[in-house]
C-alpha cells in the first residue's frame, strides 16, 4: 500500500442516507495520488453515490445525511467551515451524460476560469488550447471554437466537458460512467485520454464496463449494496480476488 | 376458413371506422376555427382598409399625423385620421410596463425555481393564478381610485396618463410574465446546474451565468407575451389613461391608446361612415401588432430550441 504522503483522499466510515434508506454503509477507502481508481459494482450499489460524496454533490439532493469523514489533503471536507465552492475547484467532475452548456465550445472551456475572474484574453485562449489538447479534441474543434458545443457529437461533447474540467486545473477528477452514453470508438478515445492524464491528475472513475476498469485503472474498488467489498490493485481484483462476491461479479455469475 | 380471414381483412374494422369518425370530427372543428379566424381577419381588413381606399386617407398620414377627428375633413377633403397619439400611447404603456415588469417577474421566477422552490411554489403559484383571474375592470377600478390619485399627488397633473396606465398594466401583466418565466427557468435541464456547481460556481453564479443565459429565449418569449397582453388591454387602460387624443408631452398628461379610442368611439359612429372606418383601421393596426408579437414569439422559440 502507498504510504500516507501519497494519499490524496481518505474516506473513513462514510455512511449516507437518502431519508431513511442507507445507501452507503460505512465506506473506508483511500485514493493514492496520480492513480486511476475504478469503482465497479452492479447498479444501485452506491458507487456513484460514493463518488458524489467526494465533491459534496450529494448536498444538492434534499433529504441526504452523511456521516463519517472524507479528508482531502488532510482536511475534512465535511467540516462546517469547508467552502464547497473551493472544494469543487480542486475536485472536478465529469458526468454520465455529456452536459456541455448551450454556449460556444470556447465559452464552455473557459467557464471555470471566468468564474475565477480571469479576463485576460491571452490566458483564456491558452487555457482553451491546452485543455482541448489534453482532452484530445483540439484538432477536431480548433476551427469552430465559436460554434455551439451542442452541435458536436456525444463523444466530442464529453471530451469538451473533460476539457472544461481540466481548464480549472483540479487535483482530482471524478468521472461518473463517462463513456456509458457513448459508442465504443468514442469510449476508446476517452480511455486513451485518461491514460495520458494519469501523470498529472488523480482520477476516480465509476464504470459499468469491467473491461474498461481492467484496461485503464491502477486500483479497483468493488461495491455491493452500499458496502465496499474489496479494494486492491486492479490486477489482483480481476485475476485473483479475495472475496467470493468479487469473483462472482467479475466473472458474470452475479445475480 | 380462408374466406373468413379474407373478409375480415378486406372489411373495415370497428376500430378503423371509429378512427375515421374521430378524424372527421376533429378536422371539421379545426376547419371551423380556421374559417372563423380568416373571416375575422377579412372583415377587419376590409373595414380598416376602407379608410385608405374609400375615404382616401393617406397611410402615412394615418401613421404620422396627430390630429384625430375622422368625422371632419381637412383642407384636402380627406378625413382627419392621424393615429400617432394613440400609437405612441399604446407603445408607451406597453414598453414601459414591460420594462418595469421584467425585473420583478424574473426575480420572482428565480426565487420560485432556484432559491426556494417549495415555499415559492406554495405561496406564489396561487397568488399568480389569482392575479390572472381578476377581471380587467377591477384592475381599472383600483387604478382609478388608487393609482390615479397616487400619481396625481406624487408627480402632479391630473394623475391620468401614460404613467397611471403603465402602473396598472404592470400589475396586470406581472403574473403572466412571471409564470411564463418560471416555466422557462424550469425547462433549464438540471444537469446544466450540476455541471456549473461541479466546476466550483456558486449558486448565484450558476443562476446568472448558466440558468438565465440558457433560459433567455424563454424569458424573452415571456416578456413579449406580456407586451402583447398589455398592448391589447382595453378596459383597465381606458379607465386611467385620460382619453385625450393628443400627443402626450409627458407621462402624466392625459393620453390615449389604440384600444381606449376604440372602446370610447365604437358606440358613437355610424357603420360605413369615415369615422367608423377609421376605428376599424385602429382595430386592423391592433390585429397586425398582435400578429407581429406572435411572429416574434415563434421566431424566438425556434431559435432558442436546444
Amino acid at each position: 500500500m502507498a504510504d500516507d504522503k501519497n494519499k490524496i483522499i481518505t474516506a473513513s466510515d462514510v455512511h449516507l442516507f437518502y431519508g431513511r434508506f442507507e445507501a452507503l454503509k460505512g465506506i473506508t477507502l483511500d485514493f493514492a495520488q496520480k492513480d486511476i481508481t475504478a469503482l465497479i459494482g452492479p447498479s444501485g450499489c452506491g458507487k456513484s453515490t460514493f463518488l458524489r460524496t467526494l465533491n459534496r454533490m450529494n448536498d444538492l439532493i434534499p433529504g441526504v445525511t452523511i456521516t463519517g469523514n472524507v479528508m482531502l489533503h488532510g482536511e475534512n471536507i465535511y467540516a462546517p467551515a469547508t467552502d464547497t465552492v473551493a472544494l469543487r475547484k480542486e475536485i472536478g467532475m465529469v458526468f454520465q451524460q455529456p452536459n456541455p452548456f448551450p454556449f460556444s465550445i470556447y465559452e464552455n472551456v473557459v467557464y471555470g476560469l471566468r468564474l475565477a475572474g480571469i479576463r485576460d484574453r491571452r490566458v483564456l485562449d491558452e487555457a482553451v488550447e491546452t485543455s482541448l489538447r489534453q482532452a484530445v479534441i483540439w484538432d477536431e474543434v480548433k476551427d469552430k471554437l465559436n460554434q455551439s458545443a451542442l452541435s458536436l457529437s456525444g463523444g466530442q461533447q464529453q471530451r469538451v466537458c473533460i476539457a472544461r474540467v481540466l481548464a480549472v486545473k483540479p487535483d482530482v477528477i471524478l468521472l461518473d460512467e463517462p463513456t456509458s452514453a457513448l459508442d465504443p470508438i468514442s469510449s476508446g478515445q476517452i480511455e486513451n485520454m485518461l491514460l495520458e492524464l494519469r501523470d498529472e491528475y488523480t482520477i476516480i472513475l465509476v464504470t459499468h464496463n469491467m473491461q474498461q476498469a481492467s484496461r485503464i485503472s491502477d486500483k479497483t474498488a468493488f461495491f455491493l449494496q452500499g458496502n465496499l467489498i474489496e479494494f486492491a490493485d486492479t490486477k489482483t481484483i480481476f485475476l485473483n480476488p479475495h472475496e467470493k462476491e468479487t469473483e462472482d461479479y467479475i466473472s458474470g455469475r452475479f445475480g | 376458413m380462408h374466406d373468413d380471414i379474407k373478409d375480415s381483412l378486406l372489411k373495415k374494422s370497428r376500430a378503423t371506422r371509429s378512427e375515421q369518425r374521430g378524424r372527421i370530427i376533429s378536422l371539421t372543428c379545426t376547419a371551423i376555427i380556421v374559417l372563423i379566424v380568416i373571416s375575422i381577419f377579412y372583415f377587419v381588413a376590409s373595414k380598416g382598409l376602407a379608410t385608405f381606399f374609400s375615404n382616401k386617407v393617406n397611410v402615412w398620414d394615418f401613421l404620422s399625423k396627430s390630429i384625430w377627428n375622422p368625422g371632419s375633413t381637412d383642407s384636402h377633403g380627406s378625413p382627419q385620421a392621424g393615429a400617432l397619439p394613440m400609437i405612441i400611447g399604446s407603445f408607451g404603456v406597453t414598453l414601459l410596463s414591460a420594462i418595469i415588469a421584467t425585473p420583478f417577474a424574473i426575480a420572482t421566477a428565480i426565487f420560485m425555481t432556484e432559491i426556494s422552490p417549495n415555499k415559492g411554489y406554495k405561496i406564489l403559484q396561487p397568488v399568480t393564478e389569482l392575479l390572472v383571474g381578476i377581471p380587467s375592470v377591477v384592475y381599472g377600478f383600483i387604478g382609478l381610485s388608487v393609482v390615479v390619485p397616487f400619481v396625481r399627488h406624487t408627480f402632479g397633473g391630473t394623475g391620468f396618463g401614460i404613467l397611471a396606465g403603465t402602473f396598472v398594466l404592470f400589475v396586470m401583466i406581472l403574473p403572466t410574465v412571471t409564470s411564463m418565466s418560471v416555466d422557462a427557468l424550469r425547462a433549464v435541464p438540471r444537469y446544466y446546474r450540476e455541471a456549473s456547481l461541479a466546476l466550483g460556481a456558486t449558486r448565484w453564479q450558476t443562476i446568472y451565468k448558466v440558468v438565465l443565459r440558457s433560459a433567455t429565449p424563454g424569458l424573452a418569449t415571456a416578456v413579449i407575451f406580456g407586451m402583447s397582453r398589455a398592448f391589447g388591454e382595453a378596459l383597465a387602460v381606458q379607465m386611467v389613461i385620460g382619453n385625450a387624443v393628443l400627443l402626450p408631452h409627458n407621462l402624466i398628461s392625459p393620453a390615449s391608446t389604440l384600444t381606449s379610442v376604440l372602446t370610447m368611439g365604437m358606440g358613437n359612429t355610424v357603420m360605413g361612415s369615415a369615422a367608423n372606418n377609421a376605428l376599424w383601421s385602429l382595430a386592423l393596426l391592433l390585429l397586425l401588432m398582435s400578429l407581429v408579437f406572435n411572429l416574434l414569439i415563434n421566431k424566438i422559440a425556434k431559435r432558442g430550441r436546444i
